[in-house]
């Protein structure tokens, strides 16, 4: 019974394989030919802007993935000591050969002129290692063959402490999410275990914490401002609404440093809000409020500037919204209020997710604004990732940091998809 | 105001941009259980009348009456009116069951007697079994239905129809027509139904008001309508018509002597054209006059066959009669049927009171 089915089962491909077309050639074959220069001319255009992502997209956040976590710096540099160090348990101090290998490696870089690099990676792993390095750098002439191990302890007993052996095999691995753990204020201790810092290091979540506050309040503003807006937008006559989308997209068109820097006149201590709070009565000339270099700063200034990214998709999705199903519900017996909130708001839930997606990813890695008018309550985790990359030239934390800032939208991205559905966005 | 009528439009005017009337003086009465039709050219105002009676547009002026109150205060959600759109308007997000379960769930009625209900107005519809189905499942046929059975499901006393059946295609409108004017017998229930096709309003109505330029033309049954128009616009409007213009130069009677722009002369109905030197355009249905006529009628012209149109069960022709080069006549196609040719003389004859004197164009 099987084995007739598999042989009716092959004869029906085989029998769907022998279509053939009229001039003789398999059917899927002269398919395939007659499609090929369509194909062509579609891998042709699209071609362009592929290589263009991948040159300037899936490239640059490929090299920063690897940089966060490429730590083979010292491998480099110390080769030998580290295979000497391979069969070295790790408890008392390293037989000869370990002070033989460090001693060629630092040989060799001394002759290079490039031990500098090695000893700020290592007193990141242990203080105490600059002045090791450098003492032992300088006195490395006077060191006779043989006999190393003693030599070395000679010249710095810290050679003589098995702990900074420790610390300098566990900067061995060439792989290491030490960079990580520091962005959430995390560390190795010198046994590798994984402690918090200092509490008066602990800054970054801080920062993360504030980064996503901050979305979170610009997004709810925006959707507060923006539905009322793109509703007044969907249903009003044209020539109406034509202007008032006008007046939505002009701040779109103006430059974003302008805009901020707008807001920066607008929001200082001699400002005009500041004018008009003191004229109000609602605070004392000399005791203005400071609206800028601070949180609140940040709120108005990014509101403002996310605003059209939460308009937009709302208002391409109210527009598709018939303005008789609002009808309909009032002719069933809806009040105005029962209406809105179990016909329209439903129905316009795919433009709030789309909008507040996008407001919110914007807002988490927002940059300017927070720098301008920030300050340093206001300042972001996106201007502790420029401070890396420019200031401390900290490259492998900043990309950490914007890998941290990746993650963390991908994960939004998912809990979106899993609670409303990506296919229910509609950005227009 | 002593008014018995379930509903009754009383000198309303609308206009939307303080410019131009689209409704003008409107005056209509509904009885209850009727269903009467607004049929007019676009933009005549009958979707105004409409949206003013559910209460989505306020009269400029004047009053309306449901069930002799005044419901120009009443919002919309509280006159109790069922309706049914022209795209359906079917809530998209909820199936057919919470469609029709709203306007009860609204009314705070209890599951068991509203799934109760729902079933019943689904059934009505012979929609039973497609509760969990969502509108964009459904074809537009099957939408329509569940629209109507929606606006039925709560037991409105009025429903209001806006072109219900305008997105259908031919068949599928021909048998909802039906399908709703059985349902309205069957129920009871007022219907106000707006249309711009003259044949839904014909199958289905009890009565008809012709809307053209803000204000009704004439309000009556289809056959009265048909049979007898009373002016130009109503006679052009529904069916076909053959038309000729000229000046009454006799009245006698029941009957009028019509001078013809071509110099003949006939003999005509005087409807609207009363009095001797007043302009007229006759009107004349194509099926009204025959080819030699085996009784005697008062009105015989020849005419030239200008062209033949086959149509299956009739024939159409186009004929040069009295100045006239369009006017239509209608041939049974039976087996005995003459010899008709293009470029043919004959005989047509006709009796002067299907020949209505109207006013002029």
């Amino acid at each position: 019974m099987k084995g007739q089915l598999f042989i009716t089962a092959l004869f029906f491909i085989m029998s769907q394989e022998q279509i053939l077309s009229s001039d003789g050639i398999p059917l899927e074959q002269s398919l395939k030919k007659a499609e090929r220069k369509n194909k062509l001319k579609a891998v042709l255009l699209v071609a362009p802007l592929f290589l263009f992502l991948l040159i300037i997209y899936v490239f640059p956040i490929g090299d920063m993935l690897f940089r966060s976590v490429d730590d083979r710096m010292i491998t480099k540099m110390l080769p030998k000591t580290f295979q000497a160090m391979e069969n070295w348990d790790g408890q008392d101090l390293p037989d000869e050969p370990v002070y033989k290998a460090i001693y060629e490696d630092l040989k060799y870089l001394k002759e290079n002129k490039t031990y500098g690099k090695i000893i700020a990676r290592l007193n990141y792993e242990k203080s105490g290692f600059s002045s090791l390095i450098k003492k032992t750098v300088r006195k490395l002439k006077k060191i006779e063959e043989g006999n190393y191990k003693e030599q070395f302890i000679k010249i710095h007993k810290r050679w003589g402490q098995p702990e900074y052996l420790v610390a300098l095999k566990n900067a061995a691995p060439n792989w290491s999410y030490a960079k990580y753990l520091k962005g959430i204020d995390m560390r190795f201790d010198q046994d590798r275990n994984i402690i918090q810092v200092e509490e008066d290091r602990r800054i970054y979540k801080i920062l993360w914490m504030r980064t996503i506050n901050v979305a979170f309040w610009v997004t709810l503003f925006c959707f507060v401002l923006a539905y009322p807006i793109s509703h007044l937008l969907a249903t009003l006559p044209m020539k109406y609404s034509n202007l008032l989308m006008i007046c939505v997209l002009l701040p779109f068109w103006t430059s974003l440093l302008v805009r901020t820097s707008s807001w920066m006149v607008l929001l200082q201590q001699q400002g005009p809000i500041n004018d008009l709070i003191v004229w109000l009565g609602l605070a004392a000339d000399d005791n203005r409020p400071e609206l800028m270099y601070n949180v609140i700063g940040t709120f108005v200034a990014m509101t403002q500037i996310l605003l059209p990214f939460m308009v937009l998709p709302l208002y391409s999705v109210m527009k598709t919204i018939s303005p008789s199903l609002m009808r309909a519900g009032k002719s069933l017996g809806g009040t105005p209020l029962v209406s809105f909130v179990k016909i329209y708001f439903p129905l316009t839930i795919p433009g709030i997710g789309a909008g507040c997606l996008l407001v919110f990813i914007l807002a988490i890695g927002y940059y300017i604004t927070p720098a301008l008018v920030g300050g340093a309550s206001g300042s972001l985790i996106s201007n502790s990732i420029a401070y890396h990359m420019k200031s401390s030239l900290d490259w492998a934390f900043a990309s950490a940091l914007g890998t941290m800032l990746l993650v963390g939208v991908l994960a939004i991205y998912w809990v979106y998809n899993k609670l409303v559905g990506i296919d229910n966005i509609k950005l227009g | 105001m002593g008014n018995d009528h379930f509903v009754r439009f009383e000198n309303v005017d609308k206009s939307y941009d303080g410019k131009q009337l689209v409704v003008k003086g409107l005056n209509l009465d509904i009885e209850e259980g009727e269903f009467v039709t607004m049929l007019g050219p676009s933009g005549s105002g009958k979707t105004t009348c409409l949206m003013m009676l559910a209460g989505f547009e306020t009269p400029t002026n004047g009053q309306i009456y449901l069930d002799n109150k005044v419901i120009s205060d009443i919002p919309p959600h509280k006159r109790g009116i069922g309706m049914v759109f022209q795209n359906y308007a079917l809530f998209p997000h909820m199936t057919v069951y919470e469609n029709l379960a709203f306007p009860l769930r609204v009314r705070k009625i209890p599951k068991d007697e509203a799934d109760k209900k729902v079933d019943k107005a689904l059934s009505m519809v012979s929609l039973q079994g497609y509760e969990s189905r969502m509108p964009m499942q459904l074809s537009g046929g099957q939408q329509q239905r569940v629209a109507v059975a929606r606006s039925l499901v709560f037991d409105p006393k009025l429903v209001l129809m806006d072109e219900p059946l305008g997105a259908l295609d031919k068949n599928l409108r021909e048998s909802m027509q039906y399908e709703i004017k059985h349902i309205h017998e069957s129920i009871g229930v007022t219907v106000v139904y707006v249309t711009h096709d003259q044949t839904e309003a014909l199958t289905m109505s009890n009565r008809i008001a012709v809307f053209n330029d803000g204000k009704v033309q004439q309000l009556s049954s289809p056959d009265e309508l048909y049979e007898r128009p009373v002016n130009s616009f109503v006679a052009e409007f529904i069916g076909e018509n053959n038309t000729f213009a000229g000046e009454v130069t006799d009245v006698s009677g029941n009957k009028c002597k019509v001078k013809l722009n071509s110099g003949a002369e006939i003999l005509a109905n005087p409807i609207v054209a009363k009095s001797k030197g007043e302009k007229t355009t006759v009107s004349l249905r194509p099926e009204r006059a025959l080819i030699d006529p085996e009784t005697e009628m008062d009105n015989n012209h020849k005419g030239k066959i200008e062209e033949v149109i086959y149509h299956g069960d009739h024939t159409r022709l186009r004929l040069d009669l009295l100045g006239n080069k369009e006017f239509i006549l209608k041939v049974p196609n039976s087996s005995n049927r003459m010899d008709i040719k293009e470029g043919k003389e004959i005989n047509i004859g006709w009796n002067s009171t299907d020949c209505r004197a109207l006013d002029p164009k």
